[in-house]
């Protein structure tokens, strides 16, 4: 996990710095965000000439997922309220992983901790010297490193796609995405294609719905048939008596 | 100046949904259709980055060396690549299509 972690923090400071971001403002970034997705979401928006505001709300929405780990890492943790402030930081996608996985509190302590530091050293370690080596490397389109954010985005994204829910989502946001992108400005279609995730999530909720009403009715049909054969087969035994 | 406002806006954002996740009461979050949404939130975001960053070029889509490293990385996803391979796939075709000239 590290040699991933330390690769996409290299492939970050490339980009970063191949979307025209400083030195200073791209291990910032590593340094106070410390969430890859919502941070490659962020320098891609401005590299494409997106308003501050808009590129930092499709990065902050990337970032809600951290809240519900937390949720389930606070409860396994059990860390005292003074602390939680330090550990939010580390509180991503890997740290929670390894927590989740550890048997005992203890172990969930020392594997969050143990993680969540070392990754945060490699991460912002390998962040500046991405930043750096981007500027050694001039071009970095030349070496084809613009296609790193993408392939890190499809690379999270694979494993997220388990049944046909998640596949529609992901459609119909890339339809969104895309379609919008010649008419809205810069960064809006990326939040514009989020609501796909409501919009199928509100149309299964409809069809489970119906699909319930349907099973309703059909077994109030056959509760009534089986309500006139009873009263049918009691019709007959009355009849042979 | 507006970089640094977008990246002050992003870590404030960021670490307050970090924190909330520790602090809140459970219950709060734990209705169903909350984390519905949460699961699938991502999910059409981190699809709709893709394929822009993949096709975009300003406000056009356009067909590049791009979309042929997109399609290396979906290959060895696929195949089960590990992550660093999967990203490398995508650089060096990227890279080696562009020096193709296409």
């Amino acid at each position: 996990m590290g040699v991933a972690v330390g690769l996409s923090g290299f492939a970050f400071g490339v980009t970063s710095a191949g979307s025209g971001l400083t030195l200073l403002q791209t291990c910032a970034l590593s340094l106070l965000v410390f969430t890859g997705a919502s941070q490659f979401a962020l320098v891609g928006a401005l590299a494409a000439g997106g308003n501050p505001f808009t590129a930092a709300a499709g990065a902050f929405f990337l970032g809600v997922r951290n809240a519900f780990y937390g949720l389930r890492l606070s409860q396994l943790l059990a860390l005292p309220r003074a602390v939680r402030p330090f550990a939010a930081q580390w509180v991503i996608d890997e740290t929670t992983a390894v927590t989740l996985a550890q048997p005992t509190r203890r172990g969930a302590r020392i594997g969050f901790t143990v993680t969540g530091a070392s990754l945060y050293v490699l991460w912002n370690l390998t962040t500046f010297l991405g930043a750096l080596g981007a500027k050694a490397l001039g071009d970095t389109d030349a070496w084809g490193l613009d296609a790193a954010g993408p392939a890190v985005f499809l690379a999270l994204l694979a494993p997220m796609l388990k049944t046909a829910t998640e596949r529609a989502v992901a459609a119909l946001a890339v339809l969104l995405g895309l379609g919008l992108l010649p008419v809205l400005p810069a960064g809006v279609p990326v939040l514009a294609a989020a609501l796909a995730a409501p919009a199928v999530l509100y149309l299964t909720g409809r069809r489970a719905a119906r699909a319930r009403d349907d099973g309703r009715e059909q077994r109030a049909r056959d509760g009534a048939q089986e309500a006139r054969d009873a009263r049918g087969a009691r019709d007959v035994r009355e009849e042979d008596r | 100046m507006n970089v640094w406002i977008a990246v002050a806006v992003t870590a404030v954002g960021c670490y307050a949904v970090k924190l909330a996740g520790l602090l809140v009461p459970a219950g709060v979050l734990e209705r169903p259709l909350v984390r519905r949404l949460a699961a699938l939130l991502p999910v059409a975001l981190l699809a709709a980055l893709t394929a822009q960053q993949t096709f975009a070029d300003g406000h056009t889509l356009v067909l590049d060396a791009r979309a042929a490293g997109l399609g290396a990385a979906a290959v060895a996803l696929v195949l089960r690549a590990p992550f660093l391979l999967v990203v490398a796939a995508a650089v060096v075709v990227t890279a080696g299509v562009r020096a193709m000239g296409g």
